[in-house]
């Protein structure tokens, strides 16, 4: 029962006749409830509770054409020890990297308890041939990457070609074996928040493990109505299998503010049980030292400079 | 075991993370020790009194005046020599300025009225800052503009002021409501006598200092505070006409008492609304909008959408959501940032729900409660949701004003229109679908004065708002919002 | 040796129909016995206009505007009927052009009186006039045509059903406009002509809870008394002009509804 799928056997099916279940988002409100929870106001106590939360949620993150070895490494280390001068500073969650640095990263994270993420699936675009994507999939996979992170097919889905998704979805999962699957609906790109919803639910219909808003590319990217629509699915999910789908918003979350705010929706929406690595990460790269920063200032009561901070 | 059971099965959401107090300084805001009556400019000092308290912790805040007969006739007097020198004569463009001048000071000050607003009122210092103050601020503002262009808004009606306006406002947004009743006022070129509600006069007189800062001349507004009593005086005193915003007791009280004399009239009273949730609404949204519709400010709102409709193909998922909403309201200290929901306005008000509630359970009605921890001191009511409703019962018929919510199903479009409507009160409705044509045919059907389509509980200057049957007569807001304060030749 | 004319019987007008008074009475106005209608056909009167209200309010207002036309041309086709019964032929038609006057107001209603609200939000937001429901009518006692066309076709040019106490020393005009009404494409129960004491109809009326405005402006001194009774269910009482012609006199008739949305996608 818990491992039902979310939404009823058939999903390849033409979706049309399922809409009415699948249900619509209204913009003006739903952007009117992010705004008002943004607005709560976490102080003290709450909110170093929230920043140590977010460094261990982290998917600390590089995916840049000039990545190397070295700066893979340097990243590594950073995630496994966060801030060297504080070691109550607990770990980040995971590294993402693209597929042909995932050794390095295997190798750098080996005796922590540092996952290793791998974007895959012709990531960002995810324009290739299904075939393509396996091979890649299962590279990665084979390399030691515990975590896939793989982008939908947003041209088959504006097309309105679901099932093509939805197949692409399970096949790699499959190939996925052990490894978990974040797949990135790239909000930016699907233009209606009743698309993120729905392309939500398919997601997760499909088997994936974690839901995530974007690649990172775009400049539209984990706003907070759109983590509010993603959480609601995943929510609706919840209430209607009893399973748990882990969400990862990714892109445009720069500072601790941003992060504590993404926070308050889980717990207001989904509740403490998602308030864990295991089922919630930040996907960002500039995110940690502001966390790292804002925790020594609630520590030590001083505003403080970036240039105490490594920029790994 | 079927779906249905094992969703109900489901616990609530643990409260893992606590937030910490988060309140707002109350340092903000200088109380005197007593207020007396703001006559002609000056203080008038009362004859008798009585304290004020903040109803989060039954703190006395003030002592305030009780507004004597003669009293009144002072301020009304005050109002008429005002209006008579000077006042009516001066042209539309100066009176203008007079109203942008009090906006502008309103919105400088108005984390000061915000934090005001809240210890006297009970309201959660997130709707006074982020609602109530900027609306009220608004209000001016809009008014402002129209004062040089009345014969823009009545064409071909040669608009002139009535006179004295003698207005009577709740407790419920005690400044918007000022707001609303003396800039339109001002507006038309009248002059003003306004009584605040006996449990929450601080911000009115308050506001005689915005009046002191924008330099309206004295008399033109003028303040006098307490109970009915005070409010039954100014019906009767020598005003040229009276606004009433409040309950439809009172305000058929004041319609008979004004019968045969002429006196022009606006009554603003009580309502029943009720929000229609179709099935093909947006869910969540929809469950925010009957959160925001009924436990926005306690409920203590006119235009509450107090009998939620619910079709009943989608019952079982709107309540579980709702339940489950409602759970996350954080009820407590009003002037902690984080709190939704705050003190019930009054022991009187508090007594009034609990009675009622009382009623809808020895009805039959079935109790929904969150968990929740309230303060010891001070006037508090936990969000509360009754299913198995029938439209007989009191708490489905009576106005409640407080956080209540009854639930009653449909079938049909036509089902909800006839039980929308099965209401001696029209002040507002709400529905809440998916299809544009179905939108527009329930904003015709619903005999309403507001009908909020997608959305509750929204309100701008330049809209409209007021009653059909019993919920009163008149518009406050927009061009209309004028009318009631101009003659015509 | 001229004929002997066949003599009308002046009855009441409810729900489309002509029934004589529940009651069996009559009283002598303008040398005829004229039906003298009791509470219970106020009664009736009010049940057939609530009855008539839903259709009518919901008729286009094109519609509408075309059925007051109609009333107009039948008025105009009984010219000489109606002086007999008022001040003479000016008064008649200055009451048909009346008629007309407001005939072609129905849809321009919404225009001079509705808004459209530029609301500081993503919304968007309108205002338009609605019927009140069911009025009660006062008419004036005199001019007798003029009097009661100047007060009952603005109340229903916007939709509402009316209830109408006539003239009390004056009520043939009004028996003949029921007359006029009846074959006037005028749905039955929109007007509603009671004959009879004003001063035993009009507490009545002001006090049924299901009458939503009264037009006290046939009333004589009591009406203080009337408004006291109307404020029981907060009736909109209105203090109209026997000779007066103006869009605001319908709007003393109508509530206002403004309705949000917002605006995404």
């Amino acid at each position: 029962m818990a491992q039902a799928p979310a939404l009823p056997t058939g999903f390849e099916l033409p979706l049309e006749p399922r809409l009415p279940r699948i249900g619509s988002i209204d913009q003006v409100a739903i952007e009117e409830r992010a705004g008002t929870l943004a607005k709560r106001s976490i102080k003290r106590e709450s909110k170093v509770f929230a920043l140590e939360l977010a460094v261990r949620m982290t998917d600390l993150t590089t995916l840049e054409g000039a990545d190397t070895p070295g700066k893979v490494a340097a990243l590594a280390s950073k995630a496994v020890r966060p801030d060297p001068s504080d070691p109550g500073i607990p770990s980040v969650a995971a590294v993402c990297v693209y597929p042909n640095l995932v050794p390095t990263a295997v190798e750098r994270v080996r005796g922590s308890d540092v996952k290793v993420a791998s974007v895959a699936t012709a990531f960002p675009s995810g324009q290739s041939p299904l075939e393509a994507k396996l091979d890649e999939v299962r590279w990665v996979v084979e390399h030691g990457a515990d975590e896939v992170d793989m982008v939908i097919d947003r041209g088959a889905f504006l097309a309105g070609r679901y099932a093509k998704v939805y197949d692409e979805i399970v096949r790699v999962k499959e190939a996925c074996g052990d490894a978990h699957l974040k797949v990135i609906l790239e909000t930016g790109e699907l233009g209606t928040y009743d698309n993120v919803r729905r392309a939500s639910l398919l997601a997760m219909a499909a088997g994936g493990d974690f839901i995530k808003t974007s690649t990172g590319k775009l400049p539209s990217a984990a706003t907070l109505p759109v983590a509010l629509v993603m959480l609601e699915a995943i929510r609706d999910v919840y209430e209607e299998t009893g399973r748990r789908v882990g969400f990862k918003p990714a892109g445009g979350i720069r500072n601790a503010k941003q992060a504590v705010q993404h926070l308050v929706l889980v717990h207001e929406t989904v509740g403490v049980d998602w308030l864990t690595p295991d089922l919630y990460r930040f996907g960002a790269s500039s995110l940690l030292n502001d966390i790292l920063m804002q925790l020594r200032k609630e520590k030590t009561g001083r505003y403080q400079s970036p240039d105490y901070f490594t920029i790994d | 075991m079927t779906e249905l059971e094992r969703k109900q099965d489901r616990a609530p959401i643990p409260s893992g993370w606590e937030y910490a107090t988060a309140p707002e300084s109350r340092e903000i805001v200088q109380l005197r020790e007593r207020y007396g009556h703001f006559v002609g400019g000056e203080w008038l000092e009362p004859k008798e009194s009585y304290a004020t308290i903040d109803p989060a912790s039954e703190e006395p805040l003030a002592e305030i005046g009780q507004a004597t007969d003669e009293e009144v006739g002072l301020a009304v007097s005050a109002a008429r020599e005002a209006f008579e020198n000077g006042w009516s004569a001066l042209p539309g463009s100066e009176r203008a300025k007079y109203l942008f001048r009090i906006a502008r000071v309103l919105q400088e000050r108005s984390r000061e009225f915000a934090v005001l607003e809240s210890l006297n009122g009970g309201k959660p210092i997130r709707e006074s800052r982020d609602v109530d103050l900027p609306l009220a601020a608004a209000h001016f503002f809009y008014y402002a503009g129209w004062a040089d262009k009345l014969e823009y808004a009545f064409p071909n009606r040669k608009p002139q002021p009535l006179g004295v306006a003698g207005q009577i406002i709740p407790w419920n947004f005690p400044l918007l409501m000022l707001a609303w009743k003396i800039a339109p006022a001002l507006a038309a070129g009248n002059t003003v006598v306004l009584k605040p509600a006996e449990t929450t006069p601080l911000s009115a007189l308050l506001f005689c200092d915005v009046l002191r800062q924008a330099e309206l001349p004295p008399g033109v507004v003028n303040i006098v505070t307490g109970d009915g009593r005070a409010g039954a005086a100014l019906v009767k005193a020598e005003v040229d006409k009276v606004a009433f915003t409040g309950s439809t007791d009172v305000g058929k009280a004041i319609q008979r008492e004004l019968a045969g004399t002429g006196k022009k009239l606006t009554l603003e009273l009580g309502g029943k609304a009720a929000n229609v949730i179709f099935d093909d609404a947006a869910l969540d949204q929809a469950v925010e909008g009957i959160i925001n519709g009924i436990y926005f400010n306690q409920g203590h709102v006119c235009c509450a959408g107090s009998r939620l409709l619910v079709q009943e193909s989608i019952y079982e998922p709107v309540i579980s959501k709702l339940k489950r909403r409602l759970q996350t309201l954080r009820v407590g200290d009003p002037l902690d940032k984080n709190t939704d929901v705050g003190a019930i306005n009054s022991r009187a008000q508090l007594e009034k729900i609990e009675e009622l509630v009382r009623s809808g359970e020895e009805e039959g009605a079935e109790i929904y409660q969150p968990p929740c921890r309230l303060p010891e001191k001070g006037y508090w009511f936990v969000p509360t949701v009754f299913t198995n409703v029938a439209q007989s019962y009191r708490i489905a018929q009576e106005e409640i004003f407080g956080p209540v919510l009854s639930v009653l199903t449909f079938r049909t479009p036509d089902e909800a229109v006839e039980k929308a409507n099965n209401t001696p009160y029209g002040l507002s409705a709400g529905v809440w679908t998916e299809k544009g044509s179905r939108i527009l045919s329930m904003a015709q059907k619903l005999r309403a004065g507001v009908i909020w389509a997608n959305t509750y509980n929204r309100f701008d200057p330049s809209s409209p708002f007021g009653g059909y049957k019993e919920s009163g007569f008149g518009r406050e807001g927009g061009r209309h919002g004028l009318e009631p304060y101009l003659k015509f030749e | 040796m001229s004929r002997l004319p066949v003599r009308k019987t002046y009855k009441l007008f409810i729900g489309g129909e002509f029934p004589r008074s529940e009651s069996g009475r009559t009283y002598e106005a303008e040398g005829q016995n004229v039906a003298r209608a009791s509470r219970k056909d106020v009664r009736d009167a009010v049940r057939a206009a609530r009855g008539a209200f839903g259709k009518w309010s919901g008729m286009t207002a094109y519609n509408r505007g075309q059925v007051l036309y109609r009333i107009a041309e039948m008025m105009e086709a009984r010219r000489a009927e109606f002086a007999n019964f008022c001040s003479g032929p000016k008064e008649v038609e200055r009451s048909i052009d009346r008629v007309v006057w407001y005939a072609g107001w129905a849809d321009k209603l919404a225009q001079v009186l509705g808004s459209s609200n530029p609301v500081a939000g993503p919304y968007f937001n309108f205002t338009v006039p609605e019927p009140t429901g069911v009025v009660g009518i006062l008419a004036p006692p005199e001019p007798a045509l003029l009097g009661l066309v100047s007060r009952v076709a603005p109340a229903i040019v916007g939709g509402n059903s009316v209830v109408v106490v006539a003239s009390e020393p004056h009520p043939l005009a009004a028996v003949e406009l029921a007359e006029v009404l009846a074959t006037a494409d005028v749905p039955g129960g929109v007007v509603n002509i009671l004959t009879g004491r004003l001063e035993e109809l009009a507490p009545v009326l002001a006090g049924h809870m299901d009458v939503n405005a009264l037009d006290v402006s046939g009333a004589d001194g009591e009406v203080a008394e009337l408004e006291r009774l109307a404020a029981e269910n907060v009736k909109r009482v209105v203090r109209g002009d026997a000779d007066d012609q103006s869009p605001w006199e319908i709007a003393g008739f109508l509530e206002l509804k403004t309705v949000w949305h917002p605006i995404g996608v």
